[in-house]
């Protein structure tokens, strides 16, 4: 397929060496730096604790089907909400929105990989090391289980004592190290990386909230590495930051912990809305309704989010001042909210539209998101807040946006994209039943929360007695939640089979409008042979379809004749620079998972050792220099 | 972490100008754009720590309290030490922009050692607190004063670390012009670490003896 010249000789290797471009098989992905693989760890890594985390609201759901059950200890029960939270926050929907950054975002702006290509494989070990540090703790003593927001001081040593918490805090630190590297990258590729003649503006919307996430990210990410240091300060070395005894004030850590939590949400939904917003137009045949809209106004929720993050603790008595400010932000941000919806609507509105599976989960997003929104409104409001405060009609709530929003968009774009990630069309007959069943199953699980809160019932309880009125209302929850886990195989099941066995999807498939659709499914190694030209927004649809450009599309000022002849020719590049792997990014992800155990065990040579493996391998990583090869790409376009 | 490689604007493919690869369509280099993205983020992490400092500050009842124990001309002598390390840190960047090696390294030395100087200050300071009966677990006052300080001194220590390996590695051979970039960029972290001493000098030290102490 390709021609391969002239390895780069390097004058530092290092203990471990960069392999050749020709290594395969495991030694290819411990040390891989593509985008693409890198990307599909990531989505293959979400999957796995996507089922850690189902099985986790399984057993939560199978112990509260009935009343009084002793399905689980109360202590378990605990620990099962607590994990099945963090699990699904930062092990599933974070890293598979980080997938589709690392394999889509790149081709959408025309680009052969994220600026920084071993730090992309740092960020991604480094999640998995936390990953398995979190998950771990089943095994080690007990998981934490003080709740995902794991306020003080019931998280300080006197109350929890055992090392659950431990490594609850130390796995954050690393996924938010992990998070921060990510998001850096992201923003240097989006801002420096864009193929020539795509301005900000002519950025798919994907790429656009995909940039809106990581600043996001790396603004909110610090205020809980700070939480968790004075926590973990607290509960190690004796400091009073949480203690009341001396003075601390557990209310901190609520302000700190949503600081950064209410941008969190936004971390989870923005990259969903950003796939829905490249689904919509391309299955209506149509430009996104209003797309500098739509920019404007994902930015705009960024941004109001870090505004709003008392709404969570209406209850806490900020006073009325406080409260009616933060009641008053909350609302607001309704409004870039609602504009979007209305924008995506407007998408549909008069399309040649065709019902696919990507399409339908995006329909399923726009009205099961509204619904989630609509019952956050609901509680953007103190007094109606301190009615629902802690009762399942919360719990209700945030599946809504999480599940119905972001799962839904990420599934949609799994389906979106699958063909260009493997070659091969998913989400036949298949794919309409798995959406069918947990569109149902997902109603049926989570809508009558909504009336068990309003009944009083309360989050986080492990069981509850006879003759409340919420017996059958939580029956219908359990078997919504089997319901949904049916769902799930199904979806996973197509996934499987599509991947051995669909029809080979070609490059575009879907008559797609933004770059990603430019290049082979799967892309080659250097993603696009030729660098692509950009002269409009959807540039690659007023190529495919100049007749229709001038009818329905919007004119970028000043760029139409100037380079429309231009835009079929690619100008000529020699061959292309890649990099080889590298074992240390992997090693330095490994050095540190070894010193957070050496620090929660405190075994201080294990400790102190693992950080200086993992500066160690920093510094070989710095000085391996950039080796890689040159590589000469065939016309193709499988 | 210089294997970026795609260029947007890769018009040729000169071999060997791997720093071409990392200029972007913005006309800067990507690290460049990294370092500037990351001290944001870092801003949130200082503002954080800084902002529990300042929601507890005069609310810790067990002495000794700041105004007891602060000497703030032994502080404002290290300030200055920081502050002078960031003049070094300066002609230091002119030194190898102008390819003058011998200078770098005389430069680099100094804003290390300047560095080093702070680092003993604050070691001093710590030890004379600690004598006085405040360190971590004595008080509020006391775990969020070192826990503010003590990160702050971490990022300083791991600046000098910084530079003390470009000074070593700038005997290894093809160290000139061409790495003006890498010491800009740890000019700009240099730099930053200084600005937040600044803020904590000033919120911690100076705010105390305006307005900290009951009888001042």
């Amino acid at each position: 397929m390709t021609v391969k010249a002239e390895p780069i000789p390097q004058n530092f290797a290092g203990w471990m060496p960069r392999p050749s471009e020709t290594v395969k098989g495991v030694v290819d992905w411990l040390t891989t730096v593509d985008h693409k693989k890198i990307g599909i760890l990531y989505g293959l890594s979400a999957v796995l604790f996507f089922f850690v985390g189902g099985l986790e609201a399984l057993l939560i759901r199978t112990q509260l089907a009935v009343p009084d059950a002793k399905v689980v200890s109360a202590d378990f029960f605990n620990q099962l909400f607590t994990m099945h939270g963090t699990t699904m926050i930062f092990l599933v929907v974070m890293p598979a929105s980080v997938a589709f950054f690392n394999f889509i975002m790149v081709l959408q702006i025309g680009a052969r990989d994220v600026a920084f290509p071993r730090l992309n494989a740092f960020s991604f070990w480094m999640f998995l090391a936390g990953a398995i540090l979190l998950n771990s703790s089943w095994f080690l003593g007990g998981a934490t289980n003080a709740g995902w927001f794991g306020y003080a001081n019931i998280t300080e040593k006197q109350f929890t004592p055992g090392h659950g918490v431990d490594f609850w805090l130390l796995s954050l630190q690393i996924l938010g190290i992990a998070s921060l590297a990510g998001a850096l990258n992201f923003i240097v590729t989006i801002i420096n990386m864009r193929a020539p003649g795509m301005t900000m503006m002519r950025m798919p919307v994907f790429t656009w909230m995909t940039l809106v996430t990581s600043f996001l990210l790396i603004l909110a990410f610090p205020v809980i590495t700070i939480a968790l240091v004075e926590l973990m300060f607290d509960r190690t070395f004796g400091t009073n930051f949480f203690q009341s005894a001396k003075g601390g004030l557990p209310i901190l850590w609520q302000h700190l912990f949503w600081v950064f939590g209410h941008p969190e949400v936004y971390i989870l939904i923005l990259p969903a809305m950003g796939i829905v917003s490249e689904i919509l137009p391309t299955f209506s045949r149509k430009p996104l309704f209003g797309f500098p809209v739509v920019v404007f106004s994902g930015a705009a929720i960024g941004f109001l989010g870090f505004t709003v993050w008392s709404h969570h603790m209406f209850t806490t008595g900020l006073g009325a001042i406080a409260n009616t400010a933060f009641a008053l932000t909350t609302m607001a941000i309704a409004v870039p909210t609602g504009v979007k919806i209305f924008n995506w609507v407007g998408t549909l509105w008069g399309g040649q539209i065709r019902f696919t599976v990507p399409l339908l989960y995006a329909i399923g997003f726009i009205s099961m998101f509204m619904i989630g929104g609509f019952s956050g409104l609901t509680h953007a409001s103190p007094p109606g807040d301190a009615q629902q405060q802690d009762t399942y009609y919360i719990v209700a709530h945030f599946h809504y946006v999480l599940i119905g929003g972001s799962l839904m968009g990420l599934i949609g774009g799994l389906y979106y994209w699958f063909p260009k990630m493997t070659g091969r069309m998913a989400g036949d007959k298949m794919g309409v039943l798995g959406f069918w069943l947990l569109f149902i199953g997902f109603n049926v699980t989570f809508f009558p929360m909504h009336w068990l809160g309003l009944n009083g019932m309360p989050r986080r309880v492990y069981t509850y007695g006879a003759g409340f009125g919420w017996e059958s209302l939580n029956l219908m929850c359990t078997v919504g939640a089997y319901l949904m886990l049916m769902a799930f195989l199904v979806i996973i099941h197509d996934f499987v089979w599509a991947y051995r066995h669909g029809k080979t999807s070609g490059p575009d498939p879907w008559d797609g409008r933004t770059l990603e659709w430019d290049c082979a499914s799967p892309p080659a190694v250097y993603n696009f042979g030729k660098t692509p030209l950009v002269t409009e927004r959807d540039d690659l649809w007023i190529r495919k379809h100049p007749q229709l450009a001038h009818k329905h599309e919007h004119h970028d000022s000043g760029s139409e004749g100037e380079h429309h002849a231009e835009a079929h020719g690619h100008h000529d590049e020699g061959p292309i620079h890649m990099p080889h792997g590298s074992w240390y990014p992997l090693l330095c992800a490994l050095g540190f998972l070894i010193g957070a155990y050496g620090f929660i065990y405190w075994v201080l040579p294990v400790a102190i050792g693992g950080l200086l493996f993992g500066v160690l391998n920093i510094f070989c990583w710095a000085l391996e220099g950039p080796g890689g090869y040159y590589i000469t790409p065939t016309e193709e376009k499988a | 972490m210089s294997d970026a490689l795609a260029v947007p604007h890769g018009h040729g493919h000169g071999h060997g100008h791997e720093h071409d690869h990392e200029v972007g369509c913005t006309g800067l280099h990507h690290r460049k754009i990294m370092m500037w993205a990351f001290l944001g983020s870092d801003c949130m992490f200082f503002g954080s720590l800084i902002a529990t400092y300042v929601a507890y500050v005069g609310k810790s009842p067990i002495p000794p309290v700041p105004y007891d124990v602060f000497d703030l001309n032994v502080t404002s002598i290290s300030t200055f030490v920081l502050l002078m390390s960031s003049l070094m840190m300066v002609l230091c960047l002119s030194a190898i922009q102008r390819n003058d090696i011998k200078w770098f390294r005389v430069w680099c030395a100094m804003t290390a050692f300047f560095g080093l100087i702070f680092l003993g200050f604050q070691y001093y300071e710590f030890s004379h607190f600690v004598s006085r009966g405040l360190t971590l677990k004595s008080s509020l006052f006391g775990s969020t004063f070192f826990v503010l300080t003590g990160t702050h001194g971490t990022h300083v220590a791991i600046g000098v670390l910084w530079l003390l390996s470009m000074l070593f590695f700038s005997y290894r051979t093809g160290f000139g012009r061409e790495r003006a970039l890498d010491v800009e960029i740890a000019g700009l972290y240099w730099h930053f670490v200084d600005i937040v001493w600044i803020v904590i000098f000033t919120v911690v030290y100076i705010v105390e003896f305006v307005v900290g102490h009951p009888g001042g």
